[in-house]
């Protein structure tokens, strides 16, 4: 990524600096640095069928903003993904949405998300079951030290699910299934889970994340440690995963947003820039930054 | 000149020598990489030689320091016992024909003479011949060791001069130098610990030779001051040291069953749930504890624990005595708190954050994740911490002796007096002893039965960290 494109661009009510002489010399990159965050998200933040609506999000880690005015729907069984610049705030926004940001001290977060309609910033509202209904996938694999089994056995176990062993086990094989780990791992279900390939322990967390049956799945750049086959792997996975769950992902690679999102949301120094249907977003970017960032200008 | 009070070397002493000696390798360092410089100055630059010129430098220092103090060494750990073989040579025949022993007294008066000090004997005309004789050898072996070790480095510093040139492997020869002064290093340790494990081997196999090892290993009773009797030397002492054993099992079990869920709990609030500033308090003031000397645990155990303990226990109507295993073990349990609670922090410290992470996005509670996934994960550390503590306990040897007391009874009953094997050894050498009486050398057996178990805790520990990595890695 360039340095001086990013730390360039400022907010409307700041009047630009005139560009330094030796960079006038890149037309691209002035062209570039006329473009600013928008006071408002450009394309459609609502979403007919949505299941998240976040409004007015605004996250702080001690003083420094990171998030700002974020407003966004994200439907109902659908592939949202989110990109955007390292550091532009998409992994906090993404760990907003099941109160993973409660885990850092000095996290602040402000306005309001709803979850089929419910605030889960209301104070009344008790993170474990919300952490249930909405699940999440981390960028490192991180398998517990336990069994692949007692891995995928671990939420249903703490959240009572199954009542006896044969309901576990057949939760336990189903998420394996979907999570088109079985086929690979059936005969040695009592070995760690830590013994698998990267690919693999990450499809193991998958499978970890739909034992609970949640209704939505966040995946922080969930291929980014992965070769090319583990991460086809894992586009497959998220398109049939689809009918039955919600998904919100974060990725560095904009032909995987291209793959397997519907929904696409651009992050930009904290601002939601634009966000639509990603056929549009990926053909015909309406904001300046958008357009910049798809076509590899920056970032 | 006999009797005034001198030193024993000449020359120079020993720390200007080897200031000398400092000098000559400085020089060496400069000469060699002013020689190395100037050398690649004539052909090609710099780049031209092998290595830097700094290890050029460190080549011709290596030459010029490490054989001469290697010889002054050699020199100082024989001088003594040649220049006496000498001295001893040249005596009248008369003297040299008595008993060893008396020659060494005689050497020994020789040798109080040369360094002023008063001599046992009257002052014979042969003792002041010998001392003579001892002080002119010890002269001239002053004068030489200096000359040799000035010329031997001199000699180091042309040779390394004379081998410097631009091909010259010397940043090889001088890391190879360096790695075998590491060695050195490292051997030494070694061969303390196996010189140590062979002494006591070897005085325990004494001990077994006039106490069956069946007797010591399987007897119930214990009772070594009988032995000292002169008539009945070995034969009648009761050397069974099973009391002693379970005395010390018994305290290292109490003192666990108060460390290990105190220090285990301390360590998982400190980790997961303390408040920074409550933990940057609380951490340092633990560790504080870890350094109070165990002596004053062990009158803390004697003059505070052990009556309370006996006053409970009245009030309770149980007999308690005045010195038990409770109290010794209390404290000791207390002592190694901030072991357990220190290690076991570091470990749980360690378990990624990402292990957390994965648990609490699956709804579990904060004491969900730390009991079903952050303590299996520390659980390697936890146990190998445990059992070094457990080998603290068993090694640990005033709090016991001021608070568990010394009669060896055979008994489960925490309320009694027991005695535990470091106590023993203490009390078998404190004192004066015939050094070769089965009584003394008794603390050789123990020593040697203290180390095997230690030994084999640490390879259990070993082996079960080594499990449990493999399961959870
Ligand atoms: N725990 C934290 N404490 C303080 N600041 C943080 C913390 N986590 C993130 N930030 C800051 O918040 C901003 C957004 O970070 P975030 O991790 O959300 O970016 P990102 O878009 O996910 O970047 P990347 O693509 O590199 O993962 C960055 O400026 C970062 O420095
Ligand atoms: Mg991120």
């Amino acid at each position: 990524m360039e340095a001086n494109p990013m730390t360039q661009d400022i907010r409307p009510e700041i009047t630009p600096e005139p560009p330094a002489p030796r960079e006038a010399a890149s037309a691209a990159m002035s062209e570039a640095r006329s473009a600013e965050v928008p006071d408002t998200t450009f394309g459609v933040i609502e979403h007919p069928d949505p299941i998240i609506n976040c409004r007015d999000v605004n996250v702080f880690y001690g003083d420094k903003q990171a998030v700002f005015d974020v407003n966004l729907d994200i439907g109902r069984h659908q592939v949202i993904s989110m990109i955007g610049p390292s550091g532009c705030g998409k992994s906090t926004f993404l760990r907003c949405l099941n109160r993973m940001n409660d885990t850092i001290d000095i996290a602040r977060v402000t306005g309001t998300i709803e979850l089929d309609g419910q605030n889960i910033y209301d104070p009344k509202i008790d993170v474990v079951p919300l952490r249930a209904r909405v699940g999440m996938v981390f960028q490192k694999p991180n398998p517990f030290p336990k069994s692949i089994y007692d891995n995928v056995a671990y939420g249903p176990r703490i959240h009572g699910l199954a009542k006896d062993k044969v309901e576990l086990d057949e939760i336990v094989r189903t998420s394996l299934e979907r999570a088109g780990l079985l086929g690979e791992v059936k005969d040695r279900l009592d070995q760690p889970g830590t013994g698998l390939s990267g690919g693999q322990q990450q499809r193991l967390c998958i499978a970890r994340a739909i034992a609970v049956s949640p209704d939505v799945i966040l995946m922080d750049e969930p291929c980014s440690a992965l070769d090319p086959i583990a991460t086809a792997k894992i586009e497959d996975l998220i398109d049939e995963l689809r009918e039955n769950y919600t998904i919100c992902i974060v990725t560095h690679s904009m032909q995987q947003a291209a793959r397997v999102s519907q929904r696409t949301a651009y992050f930009h120094l904290g601002y939601l820039v634009e966000v639509g249907e990603t056929d549009k977003i990926f053909t015909n970017p309406t904001h300046k930054l958008t357009e910049d960032y798809i076509t590899g200008r920056f970032g | 000149m006999g009797t005034c009070p001198k030193q024993t070397g000449a020359g120079l002493t020993s720390s200007t020598l080897l200031l000398l000696l400092v000098a000559i390798t400085v020089t060496g360092f400069f000469l060699g990489r002013r020689r190395a410089v100037a050398l690649a100055g004539a052909g090609g630059g710099i780049r031209s030689l092998h290595s830097l010129p700094g290890h050029y430098g460190l080549f011709a220092a290596i030459w010029a320091g490490i054989p001469a103090v290697l010889m002054i060494f050699l020199w100082q750990s024989l001088e003594s016992s040649v220049v006496t073989d000498l001295v001893i040579r040249d005596l009248p025949a008369e003297i040299r024909s008595l008993p060893d022993a008396r020659v060494g007294l005689f050497m020994n008066d020789v040798k109080n003479l040369v360094a002023g000090n008063i001599i046992s004997d009257e002052l014979t005309p042969e003792i002041r011949q010998a001392a003579d004789h001892l002080e002119r050898l010890t002269l001239l072996s002053g004068w030489a060791r200096t000359i040799l070790a000035a010329a031997l480095a001199g000699l180091g510093l042309v040779l390394a001069w004379r081998l410097i040139r631009p091909e010259l492997r010397a940043r090889n020869r001088v890391e190879s130098v360096v790695k075998g002064f590491l060695i050195a290093c490292s051997t030494i340790a070694i061969f303390t610990t196996v010189g140590i494990v062979f002494s006591v081997l070897f005085e325990s196999a004494r001990f077994f030779k006039s106490v069956p090892i069946t007797e010591f290993l399987f007897g119930l009773e214990w009772s070594p001051q009988i032995a000292i009797r002169a008539d009945q030397v070995g034969s009648s002492g009761a050397f069974g040291a099973v009391p002693l054993f379970a005395g010390t099992m018994l305290i290292a079990l109490i003192a666990m069953l108060v460390a290990a869920p105190i220090g285990l709990m301390t360590a998982v609030y400190l980790a997961e749930y303390a408040p920074r500033q409550f933990r940057s308090v609380a951490k340092p003031l633990l560790e504080i504890l870890a350094g109070i000397p165990t002596v004053v645990y062990g009158f803390f155990a004697a003059l505070v624990v052990a009556p309370e303990i006996r006053g409970l226990g009245e009030s309770l109507g149980l007999s308690v005595a005045s010195e038990s295993a409770l109290a010794a073990g209390l404290v000791m349990g207390i002592m190694i708190i901030p072991f357990v609670s220190s290690l076991s922090d570091d470990v749980i410290n360690a378990v990624p954050q990402a292990m957390r992470d994965g648990a609490l996005a699956l709804g579990a509670t904060k004491s969900e994740t730390v009991k079903q996934v952050v303590f299996p994960a520390a659980l390697p550390g936890i146990v190998g911490g445990l059992l070094l503590a457990v080998s603290r306990a068993i090694g640990e040897t005033m709090i016991v002796v001021m608070a568990a007391g010394l009669a060896a009874n055979l008994t489960a009953n925490p309320l009694e007096a027991v005695t535990t094997v470091t106590v023993q050894i203490v009390t078998l050498l404190v004192g004066d002893q015939e050094f070769d009486s089965p009584k003394t050398l008794a603390a050789f057996a123990l020593g040697l039965i203290l180390f095997v178990f230690t030994l084999a805790l640490n390879a259990i520990a070993l082996r079960v960290v080594k499990k449990y990595r493999e399961q959870y890695e």
